[in-house]
């Protein structure tokens, strides 16, 4: 039957071409790389190239490594509508037990690692109980966890740092990836390039991520050709991604000057991957991303609600103990200090990122990503000399200003 | 005189044009009707006269009191006697009656709050709106027909000139609704100017003295009371066609009894000792639509939702049979296997993850059908998303609209299409055309008749007894929790009903 086009309240879709059309309606993710860009920019003239030089580059991966591997966890707790205080905590807890367990129990390395991504994730179940069956706020929980686990690692520690580490140990931060390919080849490839040495697997790891960029973005292109899906202008896709091609590439190469890939590099890599995989295609990141855009509805569409939330930390607190270990390693002592404050870091990341304090919205790139921008603020700054004080201050900023611009935004487009 | 004129009101979102030249001139004293389907600019022309959107953000004038009036805020409006009550009530439940009718306009001095005097003043506006309640009670412990009345003496206290009523009966149950009406009457006796919008004409019929009909942006026409108003003819204006039928035809033929619920008892959540549901029996043949009716209150969504994975109350007992077969409804997603959906009455907070597209909410409940080892199959579920627009004939765009963007009956559309992927075999709907304007009814109706076509069991619960009446082929009248009667819908009426429900 006909009836009139009721529609008329329907903001409309981004069916009209209009490349305008287009930006505004993903401002936030282009924005994003756009400030990351832009700021690795100033920092890079201001500092007079000290910024992207090939040690400064791989300094910048190992010190905010622990930082992105929390993210990941803390992205989907916050798109699951929850928060978690206490990663910080319990990153310095689990480095302080791995203290404890190699150095004054002479534990081997390999058993302690798992010893403590399990004491982690119990570490997390617990909060997660709490706040899923219990329905008591996450914030509360949490705030808790960050106080016990805290004073735990007082206690554990007695108050002194614990270390050093074996050398095998250490691998984790400080290690790097052998080149495989023959040392003939990088002495060509240093002589091209006129640089010292060339790490020849990190130049081609770092084609082949570009090359596979560029393939799964032609093939979704094509697919959603082929299903008459809506797709960003032909221009911005390959300007997009003949940036982030560029930039691997780009990345990579300066790896390959110094001393190649630091393992935490490949851990880093592969977890962001699996977590971009998980919350994006498959049925359990659908489900969290229902869970924090309307817990009742998701409840009613027959999808476990508590047992997500409690999975959600559970998890939380695996990455976070894995976050403690790469960070005990590249400190090579464990000392009751570590990792303070350091939830705000990780929290302030995802939300540059772009996810919503109320949950539901978000993506693991862009958390990675926004934990990069304050990484690179982070490092620039400390180049330029510029006093803790000051830096905290534009740090604060930073992130006022993102959320007020998600704001922004999301209020133009309602 | 006229109060108000509005002229030549235009305004433009970005690539629609939600309204277009609408005129609306409102006579003082007058209760006057605005009526339209969803999405035809009521709402938008409501904001405009309210100062939502303010002065400049639309193009043509509007005259208040003989005077132009360029409305910068809410404020502005509520300044010069402008009042807009809307659809979802604007209280703070925590509060009481009193707090909530003086919030912002309390009766202070130096910020300090005069307890007596604000009490007393209270109590005369309840009085004039009929609201016998003490102005100390929290307004979340009184029901939604009186909140409305708070509402309404809320606007009182402000010294209005131009109350408009935002779908004022749309949560509420026939008597109270009436009782507003009168109150609308007795507000019109003492010289308020009302505007009403709704979508229930009998009630316009009732109150108005001149109508106008906004379609598509635009004014259709305008109506006068006093030389009668006929429901046709303003449905016909409306929708912009004839509409005879209310009801699409149907010849249903039911078949083997497919769910039966039995000794069904179920207690408050939080009030153990209440008991919500008592002992209630009844069954669903395949290819029937059973219809539940009864107040608001009696449990019907209580009965349901309990039904439904246990998705209400506690200490909950009694059997549900599937084709004979006793099944376990002990979770959502085992009554979700068993086969049994429910459309929820309140598609808002609990059907739809408004800031998610429709392709997302389609499939919510269930992602097996479009996964392969938990992995989505996104271009299966673009294509099984694009198959329920087109058999619901969901108005949009593109399947990745955000369901918040839609109109009710294109949200609702969208909730049905989330349960129908789930194959049920029994699907119960909870006031399936609640809000929603006459011709997304009329589909909403024939999807139904469609469901019923193909064999599943449908269950209908609905304030609306016409409906109930036009729809069903058995209807259960409920009350105070427990199922009353049966009756066949040779037998039913509106009498009918009403008496059984009074009788017990």
């Amino acid at each position: 039957m006909e009836v009139a086009e009721s529609d008329t309240n329907a903001a409309p879709a981004v069916r009209s071409k209009g490349i305008g059309a287009y930006i505004s309606a993903n401002l936030r993710q282009y924005g994003l790389l756009f400030a990351l860009i832009a700021v690795m920019v100033f920092f890079q003239i201001v500092t007079d190239g000290t910024l992207l030089r090939a040690v400064n580059v791989t300094n910048l991966l190992l010190q905010n490594s622990y930082i992105i591997i929390m993210a990941l966890g803390m992205l989907v707790v916050i798109v699951s509508g929850n928060i978690d205080l206490s990663v910080g905590s319990v990153m310095g807890f689990i480095g302080a037990l791995a203290a404890v367990l190699i150095v004054e129990l002479n534990q081997p390395v390999i058993l302690t690692i798992l010893i403590c991504l399990v004491t982690g994730g119990l570490i997390g179940a617990a909060q997660g109980y709490w706040v899923a069956y219990w329905k008591i706020p996450s914030f509360i929980v949490t705030l808790a966890g960050m106080l016990v686990f805290r004073g735990l690692s007082l206690w554990l520690l007695e108050g002194q740092s614990v270390g050093p580490f074996p050398k095998e140990f250490q691998l984790i931060a400080t290690g790097f990836v052998p080149d495989i390919f023959p040392t003939g080849l990088g002495a060509w490839l240093a002589e091209f390039f006129g640089a010292r040495k060339v790490n020849v697997l990190a130049l081609v790891t770092g084609i082949a991520a570009a090359a596979l960029v560029v393939w799964i973005g032609l093939r979704q292109r094509a697919q959603n050709k082929a299903y008459g899906i809506e797709d960003e202008p032909k221009s911005f896709f390959i300007a997009r991604t003949a940036i982030i091609a560029t930039a691997l590439i780009f990345v990579m190469y300066k790896l390959s000057l110094f001393r190649g890939m630091p393992n935490v590099l490949i851990t880093m890599g592969v977890l962001t991957v699996i977590y971009a995989f998980i919350t994006e295609t498959t049925t359990v990141g659908r489900r969290i991303y229902a869970l924090g855009g309307n817990q009742k509805a998701a409840k009613l569409s027959g999808i476990k609600t508590e047992r997500l939330t409690f999975l959600a930390f559970a998890n939380m607190g695996v990455l976070a103990a894995a976050a403690g270990l790469v960070f005990a390693a590249r400190l090579n002592t464990a000392t009751p200090k570590a990792g303070f404050a350091l939830e705000l870091d990780v929290i302030a990341a995802v939300f540059i990122g772009g996810a919503s304090m109320s949950g539901g919205v978000g993506t693991i790139v862009g958390a990675v990503v926004g934990a990069f921008l304050m990484g690179v603020l982070n490092n620039g700054m400390s180049i330029m000399g510029i006093g803790i004080d000051y830096q905290q201050m534009i740090k604060g900023l930073v992130l006022l200003a993102a959320v007020i611009f998600d704001v922004y935004n999301k209020n133009k487009q309602g | 005189m006229a109060l108000l004129s509005m002229q030549n009101i235009s305004k433009t979102f970005p690539g629609v044009k939600a309204l277009d030249r609408v005129s609306l001139d409102v006579q003082k004293g007058e209760i006057h009707a605005v009526v339209g389907e969803n999405g035809a600019g009521k709402s938008t022309l409501m904001k405009i006269l309210s100062g939502v959107y303010a002065h400049g953000d639309y193009d043509g004038d509007i005259l208040f009191d003989g005077k132009p009036a360029r409305f910068a805020g809410i404020s502005d409006s509520e300044k010069q006697g402008i009042i807009i009550i809307h659809q979802e009530l604007a209280l703070v439940p925590q509060l009481s009656i009193a707090e909530n009718i003086f919030l912002g306009n309390e009766c202070a001095s130096n910020g300090v709050i005069d307890w007596r005097r604000t009490n007393q003043f209270t109590e005369e506006l309840l009085a004039k709106v009929g609201l016998v309640e003490a102005p100390t009670t929290k307004v979340d412990n009184i029901g939604v027909g009186k909140q409305q009345l708070v509402e309404i003496a809320k606007a009182l206290s402000k010294d209005v000139k131009l109350l408009i009523l935002d779908e004022p009966t749309a949560a509420l149950q026939e008597n109270d609704s009436r009782k507003l009406l009168d109150l609308m009457l007795e507000l019109k006796a003492q010289g308020v100017t009302c505007i009403i919008i709704s979508h229930k004409l009998n009630e316009v019929r009732y109150v108005a003295d001149s109508v106008t009909v906004i379609r598509d942006g635009m004014t259709v026409s305008k109506l006068d009371a006093s030389k009668g108003l006929s429901e046709d003819e303003i449905v016909r204006d409306m929708v912009g066609r004839d509409m005879t039928h209310r009801f699409p035809d149907h010849k249903r033929t039911p078949g083997k009894v497919l769910l039966e619920v039995e000794g069904w008892n179920v207690w408050h959540p939080e009030h153990a000792e209440r008991q919500v549901i008592r002992n209630a029996s009844f069954n669903v043949r395949a290819g029937e639509v059973v219809g539940i009716a009864g107040l608001m209150g009696s449990g019907r969504t209580e009965l349901a939702m309990s039904i439904f994975g246990r998705s209400y109350g506690r200490n909950i007992s009694g059997e549900v049979r599937l084709n004979g077969k006793t099944v376990d409804v002990s979770s959502v997603d085992r009554a979700i296997d068993a086969g049994i959906s429910y459309v929820t009455e309140d598609r808002k907070a609990l059907g739809l993850v408004l800031d998610e597209t429709i392709r997302f909410n389609t499939t919510l409940a269930n992602l097996e059908g479009v996964s392969s080892g938990s992995v989505l199959k996104r271009n299966e579920e673009t294509k099984v998303a694009e198959r329920y627009r087109k058999a619901l004939a969901i108005r949009t765009p593109s399947v990745f609209q955000k369901t918040v963007n839609l109109s009710g009956g294109n949200q609702q559309k969208v909730v049905l299409a989330k349960w129908l992927f789930t194959a049920p075999e029994v699907l119960i709907l909870d006031e399936p055309t609640r809000g929603i304007d006459v011709g997304a009814k009329y589909e909403i109706y024939s999807i139904i008749n469609d469901l019923a076509a193909e064999g599943k069991g449908v269950v209908m619960i609905s304030s609306e007894m016409p409906e109930l009446l036009g729809m069903c082929d058995r209807i259960y009248v409920m009350n105070e929790g427990a199922l009353v009667g049966e009756l066949a819908a040779g037998d039913a009426s509106q009498e009918r009903i009403m008496s059984l429900i009074v009788n017990e």
